[in-house]
């Protein structure tokens, strides 16, 4: 097992070190971020100064190299933009998108089982086929647009949710969290849906799938015929077996979910990761870029190792190898 | 599930209770965001927006961009080289110091020396070859050359204290604890890329600002924008969209603030080929290379300006928020040339022009611009596309992100391209960065991104740049400005509107430098 | 249980129909009538969207056949010559929405088939290599997956898009590497369980060639997750290349796609002119809808383990 994980983390390692290296050459080949950030009046000597104080006036492998030495010793690098640690500014934003994205899969996971399973179990009543149409709508529709709808009825029309931006936050563990007030969560819940949306319809159609197959299959039936309760019968044999795809799927969404809240943040002010990267990327600010990737990579190999600890625990046939 | 709603009403109703409301709070919400409150780290103009509530300059600028006297109640040039400011008595920091020609001092001194700056302040201080500390209420200015601009350079530097500022870093300044200046607020608290919170300098030497706090949030993107001052969460928004010009002037709860702004939409063109040489982006008919460059023929350049019907973009694609312009600045400010007008729409002289000059069938172009950076900048290049393949130019348009298009721009890779200049309002300022020649060392043209090149204009502009007397240096600013113009140097569009969108209830003097301010807004007299 | 309703024919001369694999699949899915319905929908959007320069009444990408002074207008009015009648009103550039919708299925078509189809391709062959494979095939293809799944869409597409330029190929392209790794992984899961069952161990007893084992026995099997994961793919890569058009970095602005009419068009929504992004965006739920529906009901078809 120790080995298992010991290889993981190696491999994590390299993805991460591919990973900046792919960022260095890609912000390099978009373009130049000091014709970006400088003031359009700056003459020739203070572009000259400005290339030469953000340390690009270097061969990009000698840039890549020094962040390299840098990185190994925890830093990565300063903030074009901010002057501040990437890796901090990286830290104060996350908490936002964490809570929204774990709000985001908690209503996924609340809304789409429950549905998933009925549509399942009564695959031709018009309840499930309702839901499955309502279930195509959520990923059809664009999140941005979807987002502005969610504002235009809620915040503009009805008044009943503040329309964007954070809300009162209390701090605990030296973050600042917003889950945990009334304001907060009135602020929280249009984003939250709207990030939820495609997962609801994801988790809908993946219960689905898995319920219609495992009733059919041979287990289940002799259950049946051993004369167990249907609810017996869903809650434990079928809903064990439906868990894989759907810890799979909500496990690696999680992921996803954080790394791309970028347009739900962009619509609603949610002042998170996603909004700081995109932001970052359209000045071509590389350190915050490359440090909010590998924490992105980091992240997802976490979520990896987690979703293959629990396959094996849920599926006894999947088995760690470290061969 | 009763239980439910009544706490969601009860929550609502408090909700409601804490919304800002009357002459004590004002919540504003941006386009774009402020990145550092370190007056001196990046010249940015929503930074600089944000730093004029929190100090002052020697020299401010009115809502015209006029200058007035700020930290500063006088100055004249009392020698060929020589500058003498007096300095306003009884002014003190936030934090209780006064204030001296010790901070001026320093505070020029602080401007190359700011660490990691993506665009620093440097160029207002490096004429200065020497300060010289009169009194502590009179300052001097020594420089190496005449230097006339130099109380416009003073627009751009805002004033630190010695004492507090000393060491202080970016940093420092971003965790508000040494965001102190002589401003009209102070800093309550700040959280980066999401708002700012301020409150009332009660001790400010200038005219009371009316609101007690100010929330200053970032809302970047434009509908949620609008959409939050409609809901009520804000009460003043700045960069309203032109698509929702018309929505909002019919709404009774919301009152807009306008200005013509000093921010010109033009085309750059290919001046960088020689008249020999393949434009990059320019074929003939067939698209095979043309063999010379039609760019640098100035009736070609003539005809593609009056292919374009200016009018019909300003009411059509900005929605009435912008003024067809012929040159970089509009009517009323000192640097507006007022012999040169926009050039008349004319599809049928354009057509002629182009024959004559051995293009009767046109030949084809491909027109590039940003589509994130300026005002409908997408649209507008593609209502010019339409208009220049009219006249028989065909035109394909293509529209990038600003940060893959300007690095391009940069190395006048493209045969024809939108930009936009935001002037300040003297004449020299876009002639120096975009007609003059490119010379590193005199530091002209850096945004001259088409590589135009004429040596009368250069010649008037050196000229300009040490003349102390003002009517003459205005002059030969306005006749380079005219001659740049008649050799159409670049193709002017439209200089754009600014406009602001307030709660009903609200005035705002707006401003033509395009900075929201929370100390131009005031409640309505009633 | 028949789709066949015709009344039975007494003649004795044809020979009784020969129930191929091909016939039992059509007849199977001809059971969900919503599903042929949502086939002939589907069907009707390829037609539309491939004569689209044949029946559209202008054509849209072409700016000289755009007048801004048309611009905005409502549905139903007539254009400033009076040549042609705007049934679903313009947008910004006086491009008509009729014409705009017929061309933008086929960037969207294309875009989302396109990307869903060779991202599939490419995904599940990996997907299945790494599963059957195993060892440090695995192990490679796996943390590709992992590098590729850890690059926001968005970043890893204006990374494309930046090295190759704006345009609908390469929309594609990003789409496709943007996508391989969840069919990859997709596959590799369930292949992972399949290959532990006694019918692959059957055949490997067998000796039988391994492209034979795996697609055969193992990709058919894999193939229902496969689906439902390709349905979801296409519905997401069309509704990403509006989202990237939204963001400015999808296709080229004067040829928009149906994403980019509705990202265009919301920037109006707050004004009322709503036809400029309602209509594309009815087009796009109606082809994503019968997509879906149509991928819906394959799955069932084609799932072994529902077969009674």
């Amino acid at each position: 097992m120790s080995v298992y994980l010991l290889r993981r983390l190696i491999q994590a390692a390299l993805v991460m070190l591919a990973m900046s290296v792919i960022v260095f050459i890609g912000v390099y080949a978009i373009g130049d971020p000091v014709e970006i950030l400088i003031s359009p009046d700056a003459d020739q000597a203070e572009r000259a100064r400005a290339i030469a104080a953000l340390g690009l006036d270097k061969p990009l492998w000698e840039q890549y190299f020094s962040f390299l030495g840098n990185a190994l010793r925890g830093d990565l690098g300063r903030s074009f933009v901010f002057n501040e640690p990437a890796l901090q500014l990286i830290a104060q934003r996350a908490p936002a998108t964490l809570e929204l994205a774990f709000g985001a899969t908690f209503l996924a996971v609340l809304v789409g089982l429950p549905l998933g399973l009925y549509a399942g179990l009564r695959p031709n009543g018009v309840g499930a086929k309702t839901i499955m149409a309502g279930s195509i709508l959520g990923f059809s529709l664009p999140t941005f647009w979807v987002g502005l709808m969610l504002i235009m009825v809620f915040a503009v029309q009805l008044g009943w949710l503040p329309s964007t931006g954070r809300g009162e936050t209390v701090e605990v563990l030296g973050m600042r969290w917003s889950f945990l007030t009334w304001n907060g969560l009135t602020h929280m819940a249009m984003p939250a849906l709207n990030l939820a949306l495609f997962k609801i319809s994801l988790v809908i159609r993946l219960t689905r799938a898995g319920v219609r197959e495992t009733m059919l299959m041979d287990y289940v039936k002799f259950a049946r015929a051993k004369g167990l309760a249907p609810k017996r019968i869903i809650g434990v044999h079928v809903f064990k077996n439906i868990l894989i795809p759907v810890v799979t799927v909500v496990g690696l969404e999680l992921g996803s979910t954080i790394a791309f809240s970028v347009v739900t943040e962009s619509v609603f002010a949610w002042p998170g990761m996603g909004k700081l990267i995109i932001d970052s990327i359209n000045v071509l600010d590389r350190p915050v870029i490359v440090a909010y990737l590998m924490s992105i990579v980091f992240m997802f190999i976490v979520i990896n190792l987690i979703v293959d600890l629990l396959y094996s625990v849920l599926d006894p046939r999947v088995r760690l190898e470290s061969k | 599930m009763r239980k439910l709603y009544l706490a969601a009403t009860v929550a609502l109703a408090a909700l409601c209770g804490a919304h800002p409301s009357g002459a004590q709070s004002l919540t504003m919400a941006v386009g774009a965001p402020i990145t550092s409150l370190d007056p001196h780290y990046h010249q940015l103009s929503p930074n600089n927006a944000v730093a004029d509530m929190i100090f002052d300059k020697l020299v401010n600028t009115d809502a015209r961009s006029r200058q007035v006297p700020g930290l500063a109640t006088e100055w004249r040039a009392i020698g060929p080289t020589t500058w003498e400011f007096k300095l306003r008595p009884g002014v003190k920091f936030h934090n209780g110091r006064d204030f001296t020609a010790e901070d001026v001092a320093f505070t020029l001194a602080r401007l190359p020396n700011v660490p990691n700056a993506p665009s620093s302040f440097a160029a207002y201080s490096r004429p200065i070859q020497r300060v010289e500390i009169v009194d502590p209420l009179t300052i001097r200015f020594h420089t190496a050359q005449p230097h006339p601009l130099l109380p416009l350079d003073m627009t751009n530097v805002r004033i630190l204290d010695k004492e507090t500022h000393e060491d202080a870093t970016t940093e420092d300044f971003n965790s508000t604890r040494v965001a102190i200046g002589t401003g009209p607020w102070r800093v309550v608290s700040h959280r980066n890329g999401e708002r700012i919170e301020f409150e009332r300098n009660d001790a400010y030497w200038g005219s009371a600002p009316a609101f007690q706090r100010v929330a200053y949030r970032m809302i970047t993107n434009d509908a949620a924008r609008t959409a939050a001052l409609l809901a009520g969460d804000v009460d003043f928004i700045d960069q309203v969209p032109t698509t929702d010009l018309s929505k909002l002037r019919n709404d009774q709860r919301v009152a807009l603030s306008e200005v013509v702004g000093l921010r010109l939409i033009f085309l750059g063109l290919d001046h960088l080929r020689g008249p020999n040489e393949n434009s990059p982006f320019v074929t003939d008919n067939d698209g095979k290379p043309l063999g010379r460059n039609p760019l640098r023929d100035v009736r070609v350049r003539r005809a593609l300006s009056m292919a374009i019907d200016r009018q019909a973009i300003v009411e059509r694609v900005m929605e009435g928020a912008a003024t067809p312009a012929g040159q970089f600045l509009p009517p009323g400010v000192p640097g507006h040339v007022p012999d040169v007008q926009p050039t008349p729409f004319d599809p049928e002289g354009a057509r002629r022009l182009l024959a004559e000059a051995g293009y009767p069938n046109g030949f084809r172009i491909q027109l590039n611009g940003p589509n994130d950076r300026y005002i409908n900048d997408g649209r507008i290049i593609q209502a010019v596309g339409q208009m220049w393949t009219r006249v028989g130019v065909r035109t394909a348009v293509e529209g990038q992100t600003w940060a893959v298009f300007v690095g391009r721009a940069a190395r006048a890779d493209y045969s024809a391209h939108l930009i936009g200049w935001g002037s300040n309002p003297d004449g020299s300022h876009p002639l120096r960065n975009i007609l003059a020649t490119v010379s590193a060392e005199k530091g002209w043209g850096a945004s001259n991104r088409g590589r135009y090149s004429n040596p009368e204009v250069d010649r008037l502009l050196q000229a300009s740049l040490t003349e102390l007397d003002e009517e003459k240096r205005q002059k030969l600013v306005l006749d380079a400005q005219r001659i740049a113009a008649e050799d159409v140097a670049v193709i002017p569009i439209h200089i754009q509107t600014n406009i602001w969108a307030m709660r009903r209830g609200l005035v705002h003097e707006a401003r033509a430098d395009e900075a929201t301010r929370a100390q131009d807004v005031r409640p309505a007299p009633r | 249980m028949s789709a066949t309703t015709a009344p039975p024919v007494p003649t004795e001369t044809k020979a009784p129909r020969v129930e191929t694999p091909l016939r039992r699949f059509i007849s199977e899915f001809a059971e969900s009538k919503m599903a042929v319905g949502a086939l002939i929908v589907f069907l009707a959007i390829v037609l539309i969207a491939i004569f689209a320069p044949l029946i559209s009444p202008q054509n849209p990408y072409d700016l000289a056949q755009l007048d801004i002074m048309d611009g905005r207008l409502e549905p139903g009015s007539k254009s400033g010559d009076g040549s042609i009648t705007y049934w679903l009103g313009t947008d910004d550039q006086g491009r008509d929405m009729l014409s705009g919708i017929m061309y933008g299925l086929r960037i969207s078509l294309v875009v989302g088939a396109g990307s869903a189809i060779v991202a599939a391709l490419v995904g599940a062959s990996l997907g299945m290599l790494a599963a059957y494979a195993g060892g440090r095939t695995d192990t490679v293809i796996m943390r590709l997956v992992d590098l590729q799944l850890s690059f926001p869409t968005i970043l890893s597409a204006l990374m494309i898009l930046a090295f190759l330029g704006k345009g609908v190929m390469n929309v594609v392209i990003a789409l496709i590497v943007v996508e391989w790794a969840y069919y990859a992984r997709t596959v590799r899961g369930t292949a992972l369980v399949e290959r532990r069952r006694e019918y692959i161990e059957a055949a490997q007893c067998l000796a039988l060639p391994t492209r034979r084992i795996i697609f055969r026995h193992l990709l058919p099997n894999c193939m229902p997750p496969l689906i439902v994961v390709a349905t979801i793919q296409i519905a997401r890569a069309i509704a990403l290349e509006a989202t990237l058009s939204f963001l400015g970095l999808g296709v080229p602005i004067t040829e928009p796609s149906l994403g980019l009419l509705i990202a265009n068009g919301y920037e109006y929504m707050l004004s009322g002119k709503y036809w400029i992004s309602f209509y594309p965006g009815i087009a796009l739920l109606i082809t994503i809808v019968s997509i879906n529906l149509v991928g819906d009901h394959l799955r069932d078809v084609l799932n072994p383990r529902l077969k009674k």
